[in-house]
């Protein structure tokens, strides 16, 4: 176990820039980032580069009845004005449906506030923002639709012609209809979080002299991109190439394409280069977010706490374009019984279009959301059984060979039992006393709470995650390694793979590995770009299995080369030349075999022979699509996690401090621990944001907090001393044994916290984030969704939209006949 | 607009130019200087990326004008290594504890730290979060940079 401040730090040991895998290696960026001389997307310049400037449009919903640029066409320092009518290929894109214009053309629909109309570059940002004040755009507005439940109610007029429904999943196992003598049943809400990387987005694009175009950009996947690039730009793929620039975080909020093709087409139309640059309030309106969702659970056990069912609708909000909805509900569906075992599952789940901001992926991508009611239900259940909560989760915790809802065994290693059982056995922070200081308590110096007006409460969430890809989606990742001799004639390893560094530290892995099994130093990391094959996206834990396993195949494949060379320079018989591993060894830049009486330096034999030059793909294991009843082998590996959160709250102001997280994680085996660290840490903040102050608020369409004064973003003084326990059980399938980290522990952190505040102050809160106003005035009854059984038809007539859409801000105690303080409202009766 | 013939030490490098009274620091050090270690991520005071030193104390450069820094000494995240490069102790420390992924936010958590350390080498845990939290991070969830911070620390001036 180790906690805060006992981790292995490199310290200034430079021997760890060359370790290979299992040992803490520094970021090789370490020096140039920490020196402030690492180019950033937004950094990049070069001589007589345009600016451009994106308009968007100010309605949630509008008919765009005429788009007159002349003016703006005709201002000194404009060279171009770009619309809908200057697409010359496909009008359309998206990450899975291509559902969304590239610009709202004239005669067409603006679906959400921020959909681009136009774009403009200028020679200087300045007379770029004057030239879309210029363009004049003739809106008719028209209702939006911003409820999700009437989106679902299939008789809404649709909004879009591909209709208002992105997906609606059935799930069903074992018998839907077994009930339990022990029932707990309630409905919850998750606001919309977003990933607030802190760079904003950013490209440079420049027109090619074979009429394509390069793009050096920050994004998620170079691939994706390109591809819907070059299907708008109506080029051919091989005259579109990217290369990745400095990225500035990603979260999933880079999946999704947004400047790159309004920054191609304007270097296109002017011949010049353009920068294409946003400001924070434009990458809040222009990347997807994460999806809110309303969600009901009901779940049966028998009086000794074993698990009989779980029934649960979720209805998650996909706002104007599909993006990855389709994908993010089926994980939401196949995830929301937990990392329990249940032999009795029903899961209706359904992603809708709204004139909301589009939703897409972020950080769980799905998971997070049903994680959140999943553990309150079980700590609901808990209380109504007279059980610990911690010896509840114990008792029905999956295991290998278990199966899960989708009818799919849980692939091993899943150290459900030990996560539980090494958060449940750490110590606990010391109590609060009087003496605490102020800034210690809830609201720090500035709330200066009464002591004794302060509750502590302690909770925990507990989640699973799958890892990579789903629903037999063909996920590969190919890497290059070339061995050759540097100028200085020594060997040396270049890896080249198209994976995203977004952060994520794979950069670090890449190294490692490569070093690990070329027996070198010397390795060096070609940029990311489309002149190699796709590594899929940095996205789904999947990278460091992934493109981890792309470079040690091409590693692999470059040792199995030098040595076959070797090998024939010995005139070996037939049978041991074509198995040259059994006698040769490439290590430290040699190749030796005592058998066969060898040693040659590995640069004489690059002199000889020339480089070595592999290119490898990598796969995991195929995966299925579900059934008609979401029945599947869906998904390749799983990793879980269960945090524990100790808080305190200020029952006057309703004001919180997390005082202490704990985390036990499945992480297979750790390639770089402190780099697993890191990303656990970060993961874990990202969920303390969501259950405490992260929400993007949506009214009538509208985006209301478009800044970080009023988007707030957990600080070094929110985020409390974590402690990490590791579970370390390799995974058979997983290069090295490898699971994928970043996105477990952003899914349980928010619930153990949202428990933990329930402890203090005895309040069932079903709203996320848990705001100060849930905590002091009477519960809000919006969020409750009726439950499928009582209501047939879920949809409902239309009824009058909730004030902000999902009814997230609409906190209206005492309207109508809401539930009493902390009652489960009747069934039925609401919304 | 009028402009107005500035004259700044950044980094110890005299630098002359004319400049708009509405420039900010930040475009000044980022655009005329071509200094891209400063970094903007919310251009409006609150994540602290931008944070320099003017005449010593952290400031953010976001929200002060270039005018405004006429005749001062400017330091920014690319003077505070030695002169042939070794990085500085607080450099040092983010590099080596993981204190950074991403790196966006880096360049502005140097700069708070360098200030918050010069005043205060033996800071606790809590004066460190205090001190930082002026500063968003959104990868590490601070606690690197914490480890960060700690090492930095000279510890007690000696008596």
């Amino acid at each position: 176990m180790t906690g805060p401040g006992a981790w292995p730090v490199p310290g200034a040991d430079r021997a760890l820039e060359r370790a290979r895998i299992g040992r803490s290696a520094p970021r090789p960026d370490g020096p140039a980032k920490v020196a402030g001389t690492f180019p950033y997307a937004n950094d990049l310049r070069v001589p007589g580069m345009l600016h451009a400037r994106t308009l968007r449009s100010p309605h949630p919903h509008a008919r765009v009845r005429r788009i007159d640029a002349t003016a703006a066409r005709a201002m000194p320092g404009v060279a171009a004005v770009v619309t809908a009518a200057d697409v010359p290929g496909v009008p359309t894109y998206g990450l899975i449906h291509p559902d969304q214009p590239v610009f709202a053309p004239v005669g067409g629909v603006a679906r959400y506030v921020g959909e681009p109309v136009a774009a403009v570059a200028a020679v200087d940002g300045r007379t770029a923002r004057r030239a879309l004040a210029a363009i004049e755009v003739e809106y008719e507005p028209l209702e939006p639709l911003t409820d999700p439940r009437r989106a679902a109610d299939p008789r809404t007029p649709p909004i879009h012609p591909n209709g208002n429904i992105y997906r609606e999943l059935t799930l069903r196992h074992g018998d839907p209809g077994a009930r339990g003598p022990v029932e707990v049943v309630d409905s919850y809400l998750v606001g919309q979080q977003d990933q607030a990387f802190l760079a904003c987005e950013a490209a440079l694009a420049l027109p090619a002299a074979d009429g394509g175009v390069d793009l050096m950009l920050a994004t998620q996947w170079l691939h994706s991109d390109r591809d819907q690039m070059a299907a708008c730009l109506g080029l051919p793929e091989e005259k579109v190439r990217l290369t990745l620039a400095g990225v500035g975080g990603a979260f999933g909020g880079r999946e999704d394409v947004t400047l790159q093709i309004h920054g191609a087409l304007l270097a296109l139309a002017t011949g010049s280069p353009v920068r294409i640059a946003y400001d924070r309030e434009e990458s809040f309106l222009a990347h997807p977010h994460r999806h809110p969702a309303r969600m009901w659970f009901r779940h049966s056990a028998t009086r000794d706490g074993d698990l009989i069912a779980v029934a649960a609708r979720i209805v998650m909000d996909g706002g104007a374009y599909a993006s990855s909805s389709p994908a993010v509900i089926a994980n939401a569906v196949t995830h929301a019984a937990g990392p329990y075992r249940v032999p009795n599952v029903r899961v209706d789940g359904v992603v809708v279009r709204t004139n909301n901001p589009p939703c897409g992926a972020m950080r769980g991508f799905g998971v997070p959301q049903v994680t959140i009611g999943h553990e309150a239900q079980m700590d609901r259940l808990a209380t109504a059984l007279g059980m610990d909560p911690v010896a509840l989760r114990l008792r029905n915790a999956i295991g290998p060979g278990d199966l899960l809802p989708t009818g799919q065994a849980v692939p091993p290693p899943l150290p459900v039992r030990e996560v539980i059982e090494a958060v449940a056995a750490a110590p606990a922070p010391p109590p609060a006393t009087a003496a605490t200081p102020a800034r210690d308590r809830p609201g720090g110096r500035g709330a200066q709470a009464d002591p004794a007006r302060i509750r502590r409460g302690t909770g925990y969430g507990v989640g699973v995650k799958n890892l990579m890809f789903s629903e037999g989606f063909d996920d590969s990742a190919t890497a290059r390694v070339v061995l050759e001799l540097d100028r200085d004639g020594q060997p040396r390893a270049v890896v080249h793979t198209a994976c995203a560094e977004v952060g994520q530290g794979f950069v670090t892995i890449a190294g490692q590995i490569a070093r690990t099994e070329l027996g070198l130093d010397a390795v060096v990391l070609a940029p990311a770009d489309t002149a190699v094959a796709s590594a899929g996206s940095t996205s789904a834990s999947r990278q460091t299995w992934m493109s981890g396993g792309a470079v040690r195949k091409a590693s692999v494949a470059a040792v199995d080369e030098v040595l076959r060379r070797v090998a024939a320079s010995l005139r070996l018989p037939p049978a041991a030349a074509a198995t040259p591993r059994r006698l040769l060894t490439l290590a430290d830049g040699a190749v030796t075999g005592p058998e066969a009486g060898v040693s040659v330096g590995l640069a004489d034999v690059l002199a000889a022979g020339g480089p070595v030059d592999v290119t490898e793909t990598f796969r995991h294991r195929p995966t299925h699509p579900m059934d008609a009843f979401g029945q599947g082998d869906c998904h390749v590996a799983y990793a879980c996690a269960a945090h524990r959160a100790v808080v305190d709250v200020d029952l006057d102001t309703g004001l919180v401090r997390v005082v202490e997280l704990t985390l036990a994680q499945d992480v297979g085996t750790m390639l770089n621990p402190l780099s697993v660290l890191g990303q656990v840490e970060g993961g874990t903040a990202q969920g303390l944001g969501l259950a405490l102050m992260e929400e993007l608020v949506v009214t009538d369409g509208m985006v209301i907090n478009t800044t970080f004064h009023d988007y707030l973003l957990p600080t070094a003084a929110d985020v409390p001393p974590l402690r990490l326990i590791p579970i370390e059980q390799p995974a058979p399938e997983a290069p090295y044994g490898v699971k994928g980290i970043g996105e477990a522990p952003t899914g349980t952190a928010t619930p153990a916290i949202v428990a933990a505040i329930r402890d203090a102050v005895g309040r069932d809160l079903r709203r996320v984030p848990v705001r100060p106003a849930d905590l002091v005035l009477p519960p809000d009854p919006t969020v409750y969704l009726a439950p499928p059984d009582e209501d047939p038809e879920p949809q409902g007539p239309a009824e009058p939209a909730a004030r902000d859409g999902m009814g997230l801000s609409d906190a209206t105690p005492g309207a109508g006949t809401p539930p009493g303080p902390d009652q489960p409202p009747a069934p039925g009766a609401s919304p | 607009m009028t402009e107005i013939a500035i004259k700044i030490t950044v980094n110890g490098r005299p630098q002359e130019a004319v400049v708009e009274p509405r420039l900010t620091l930040a475009d000044f050090l980022r655009e005329n200087c071509r200094l891209t270690g400063t970094h903007l991520a919310c251009e409006h005071g609150v994540c602290g990326a931008c944070t320099v030193l003017v005449d010593g104390a952290a400031v953010r450069s976001c929200l002060m004008f270039a005018v405004q820094a006429a005749d001062r000494e400017v330091t920014t995240v690319e003077g505070i290594a030695a002169p042939d490069g070794t990085l500085s102790p607080v450099q040092a420390a983010f590099r080596d504890c993981h204190g950074l992924q991403c790196g966006f936010c880096t360049p502005g958590f140097i700069m708070s730290l360098t200030a918050l350390l010069r005043d205060n080498p033996d800071p606790t845990d809590e004066d460190i979060r205090v001190g930082l939290s002026g500063n968003l991070c959104r990868c590490t969830g601070y606690q690197g940079i914490l480890a960060a911070a700690r090492q930095a620390a000279p510890g007690p001036a000696e008596a």
